[in-house]
Formats: C-alpha cells, structure tokens, sequence
C-alpha cells in the first residue's frame, strides 16, 4: 500500500454526514443513535470500530448492510448509494458476522450453513461445493462438513459463520462484535483467521470490538462516543490520547497501562509501548542506553 | 427414560435400508401404511408381519433394541389385546372361568388389531431411525413439491422444519442453564404438590420464551443479510439422488401388494 496520494485506492465504502434516529412512542426518549457519521473505506482496508456499550456501533453496522435506512445523509457502498432497488445486490457482495455464534447458524450442518447464502443467491448447485469447500478450508474447518452446531465450540461456529460470509466471495467484512462471546482461545482462533484472510486475499474488514488486541492488527480505528464520531486514526494515533479514550469508559492495552504507570513512578521510558513485546524491548534495553 | 424412548429418534447407519432415498421411503412408508388396511385374514397379517420383522433385519436394527425402546407402545398394545379379549363377544367360547369369558372372535380380532398397530408403528419408527430429520425434511419437501401450485407454502414450512429442529439441543441446553439457575436461587421443580409444581415451571418458561423471540429476532436478520428473500429463485445445496436400490423397494413393495390382494378373502 505504498502508493503516493496520486493513485487512490478504490472506494469501498464512504459514509456522509448520517444520522439515525430509532422510532419510538416516547419523544423524549428518542435520542438520535447515530448522529452526523462520516468517514470513508477503501479497498483492503482493516478498520476497527471501538465505543462503549450503547455508543451506536451495531446501529452503525446495520446501516451500511440495509438493515436500517438513515433518516439524514447518504451511504455509498462500492461506489452506490445504498437504497431500496440495489440492496440485495449490495449486500450479495458483502459478509457479515455477529455476536451470537448460536444465533446466525441457520443450517442443520456446517456445510449446510456456509451453502445457505450461495442458496439465497442462486448459485447453481456444481458450483456450491467447490465453493463450500473452499470457504470452510480458508476458515481451517474443512474437516467439520457433517458437524451439527451443538457439536462446535463457539470459536468454531464463529469461523464457520465467517465461511459462510466468505463463500459468496464478499468485497466488504463485517464482523460486529464476533468475537466477544468466545474465550480467550476462541477469540485467538477467529482473529487469527481473519488476519490471515487479510494478508491473502486482501479483503476489507470492518470490526466492530472491544478487545484491544484486535485493534492493534486494525490499519485505522474509529472511535465512537454517544452516537458520533469521537476520532480516526492509526492504532498509535488513536491509543496517544489515552486519557480521553478512558473518559469516554474505553481500556488501554494492558502494555500501555503499564508503561504509563512506570512513568509515574519515574522510570524514563520513550513515548507509548502498544505492545508487550516492544515494552518488554524497551525495559530490557534500558539499561544499556543508560 | 427419554434415553430409551426411541420413537422417532435417528440412529446412523451404512444398511440398505439407511441408504434409500428420504423419497422412497417415505412413499414407502405412506403406502404401507395403506396396504396395511387390506389385511382381513390369518394369512395376510403374516405376510405383513413376516415382512416387517424382515425389513427390521435389513435395516440392521437389534430387534432387542427396537421392542426395549417402544415398551411404553408395546404396552398400548397389549391393552388393545386385552380389550378385544373382554369386549368382542362373538363366535364360541373358548375359556371360561367364573365370569370370564373369551371368545373366539375376540381372540382374532384382538391379535389383528394388535398386529396391525404394532406394524405401523414399527414401520414408522424404522424410517425415522434410519433416516436424518433433516431428510425427512429435504424428501417431503421434494414429495409436497407439486403442491406449490395451490398455494401451500412447501418450502417455508421445510425451513421451518430444519430450523426448528437444528434449534431443539440449542433450546434444551439454555433449558437446562434457566434451570440450574433457578435452582441456585432455591426454586423447587421436584418436591411438592402438582399445583406448586406448576408453579415452579412458570419461572422456566418466561426466561426460556424471552430468550426464544430473542434468538427467532437475530436469526431472521442473519438470514436477510445472509440474502434470504423465501423460496423464489433459490437453489438446493442439498441434493436428493434416486438410486436403482430406491426402484427395488418400490418393486418390492409393489410384490407385498400383489401378495396381499392375492391371500386377502
Ligand atoms: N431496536 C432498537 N430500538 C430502539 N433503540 C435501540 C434499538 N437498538 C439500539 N437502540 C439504541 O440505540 C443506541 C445504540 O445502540 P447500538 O446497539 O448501536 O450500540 P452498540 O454500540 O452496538 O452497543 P454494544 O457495545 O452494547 O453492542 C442505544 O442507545 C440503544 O439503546
Ligand atoms: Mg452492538
């Protein structure tokens, strides 16, 4: 992605000046969810989305796959204004992956499952199975064809989940909060998996999260506060302005944390240590620089 | 007791019988059940016996097995027995003892009846143990194909089918948390009158009911995105594949109806 500004890369997915409002019977509570959105995403881009609980990330989400219209402003995906007549095709092009592992397998097996988007759009049948198999080998599931879901742990519905969005070949990645319901290892297996996704195939990805490890891999965040946008940037843009992001109830890297308190207790350290591994660098070099 | 229970649970398989097509058996099986109804005499009910327990050998099923798991029928059974013994007064008599008396007509109506049940209820429980829910759902689905010009929604009653049934473990699991939870908070499912029971089972099914709209809520939308749009231009990814040994259980059938129209008086 070393281009100068001269060549852009192509558009993917541009949001201008939305906002949205859920309806409901209380006017006093109807506060607007999303409010004046702006951002634009190009090709092979890793974005992550970060906000507390109730900042609008779903809502967002749900937007820009057609689920909700915007009352204000416009939202172009793949260069087309998202409306009623090109919805389907747009989101033929485009996965998305939710929280629930158990509440989006809607096949009776994980084969079943990763064929029923190709179902949806008609992909004829000699064409599926290579494609189911294609899609299960890129998530490393190929040897669960047969499994019923109540069989798979919750890491590998979500992977299967993500084969199911991959085998109609989509430009654009959703996830929205998919791995926040798996454990430690779960969680390692899915990002694990996307990351590689990423480097091969150069898919855009659009994360909605809380884990911070997975903001780090992102090549820009969006942090959201209250229905708006509170910044973009790089990862180390973003995580330099630590004490803002811990007003607004957002954690920090575990490395960063620390590396901030030995600060405070006077051990000359440079700048911002995202990671363990350059903390750790930095610490045990430190004493050589001196 | 629900372990055992084995009517209308699927067991895998590689027998013959396992690898028919969902379609033919289920033809199979909805004509059997009519040609059941053309037994009138001794001879007929063997055939239609014989050929059940042969069809349990070739389905590869332990007859042990297959009687342990349907004792609570079986038990029907012999009631239907037993009421044909006291009740059908008709023909001589063939026992006597103070005031019981069986007669001969009882006897055979009894066996009969008996055997006629037990046949269909065995039949039945051999599609389902050697065929997969789920292709039950894919046959009858293709079977009701033709119905789709009247207006009967045929593919979204199999989607609701599938998905009801993929949901069942998913459902009986988050059953079981509810519970373990509400007896942490010293609920009482066991002990207690019927009422109290009751009672006790309405703090299960609130949480349970809330939990089902919510799981019904997000899968809807992870199928619409998922482009889902009902049956209309949508392919199959699974495939149903009619094989010569589906034509010879229909031949067969066709030689157990000749049989029985030929012994029939
Ligand atoms: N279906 C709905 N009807 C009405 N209000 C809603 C609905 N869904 C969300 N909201 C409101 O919209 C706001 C944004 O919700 P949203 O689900 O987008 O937040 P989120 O950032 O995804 O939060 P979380 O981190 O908890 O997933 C919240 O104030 C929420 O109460
Ligand atoms: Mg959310």
């Amino acid at each position: 992605m070393i281009q100068s500004g001269v060549v852009e890369l192509k558009e993917i997915l541009s949001l201008e000046h939305v906002s949205f409002t859920y309806a409901s019977e209380d006017v006093q509570e109807s506060r607007k969810a999303l409010e004046d959105i702006s951002f634009t995403i190009r090709e092979g881009e890793w974005i992550a989305i970060v906000g507390h609980n109730g900042s609008g990330k779903s809502t967002l989400a749900k937007l820009i796959i057609g689920l909700l219209f915007p009352n204000e402003g416009t939202i172009r995906v793949f260069l087309e204004e998202l409306g009623e007549e090109n919805l389907w095709n747009i989101r033929s092009r485009m996965g998305i992956v939710f929280q629930n592992p158990d509440n989006q397998f809607v096949g009776s097996t994980v084969q079943d499952d990763v064929a029923f988007a190709l179902e949806n759009n008609g992909v004829p049948f000699e064409k599926m199975v290579p494609r189911v198999h294609a899609a299960l080998a890129q998530v490393k599931m190929e040897s669960f064809l047969d499994h019923e879901p109540h069989h798979l742990s919750g890491g590998q519905k979500q992977r299967v989940a993500i084969a199911g969005a991959l085998a109609l070949e989509p430009e654009l990645l959703i996830l929205d909060e998919a791995t926040s319901m798996l454990d430690p290892q779960g969680r390692d297996e899915v990002i694990r998996v996307v990351e590689e996704l990423k480097r091969q195939t150069g898919l855009t990805v659009l994360s909605i999260t809380h884990d911070l490890e997975e903001v780090l891999l992102a090549d820009r965040v969006i942090v959201m506060n209250q229905g708006k946008v509170l910044a973009i940037g790089s990862p180390a843009q973003i995580f330099e302005r630590g004490d803002e992001l811990e007003a607004i109830g957002l954690d920090l890297p575990f490395s960063m944390k620390l590396s901030d308190s030995l600060q405070k207790e006077g051990i000359e350290l440079n700048g911002n240590h995202m990671s363990e591994e350059e903390l750790v660098n930095e610490l045990w070099t430190s004493y050589f620089n001196k | 007791m629900m372990e055992k229970m084995i009517f209308g649970r699927y067991i895998p398989g590689h027998s013959f019988v396992h690898r028919l097509d969902p379609r033919s058996k289920l033809i199979f099986v909805f004509l059997f059940i009519v040609a059941v109804f053309f037994a009138n005499n001794t001879a007929t009910y063997a055939v239609l016996l014989a050929f059940t327990l042969l069809t349990i050998l070739t389905a590869r099923i332990r007859l042990y097995f297959l009687f342990n798991g349907l004792k609570p029928i079986l038990f029907l059974v012999a009631f239907t027995l037993l009421m044909h013994f006291i009740f059908t007064k008709e023909g001589p008599i063939l026992f006597e003892w103070k005031f019981i008396r069986i007669y001969e007509e009882g006897l055979r109506q009894g066996i009969y009846i008996s055997i006629r049940f037990l046949v269909l209820v065995l039949m039945t429980t051999i599609l389902t143990l050697t065929t997969s829910p789920i292709s039950i759902t894919d046959g009858m689905e293709t079977l009701l194909n033709p119905l789709k010009k009247l207006k009967l929604p045929v593919h979204e009653l199999a989607l609701m089918m599938s998905i009801s049934l993929r949901f069942i473990p998913t459902l009986m699991d988050e059953t079981d948390k509810i519970m373990k939870a509400q007896l942490a908070r010293g609920s009482d499912l066991t002990t207690g009158s019927l009422k109290e029971r009751i009672k006790a089972v309405v703090p299960l099914l609130v949480p349970l009911f809330v939990s089902a709209f919510k799981r019904a809520e997000d899968l809807a939308i992870a199928m619409e995105v998922r482009g889902y749009r009902g049956g209309e231009g949508r392919t199959r990814y699974r495939q149903l594949d009619w094989q010569w040994r589906d034509t010879i259980a229909l031949v067969i059938f066709g030689l157990l109806l000749i049989a029985l129209l030929w012994l029939r008086s």
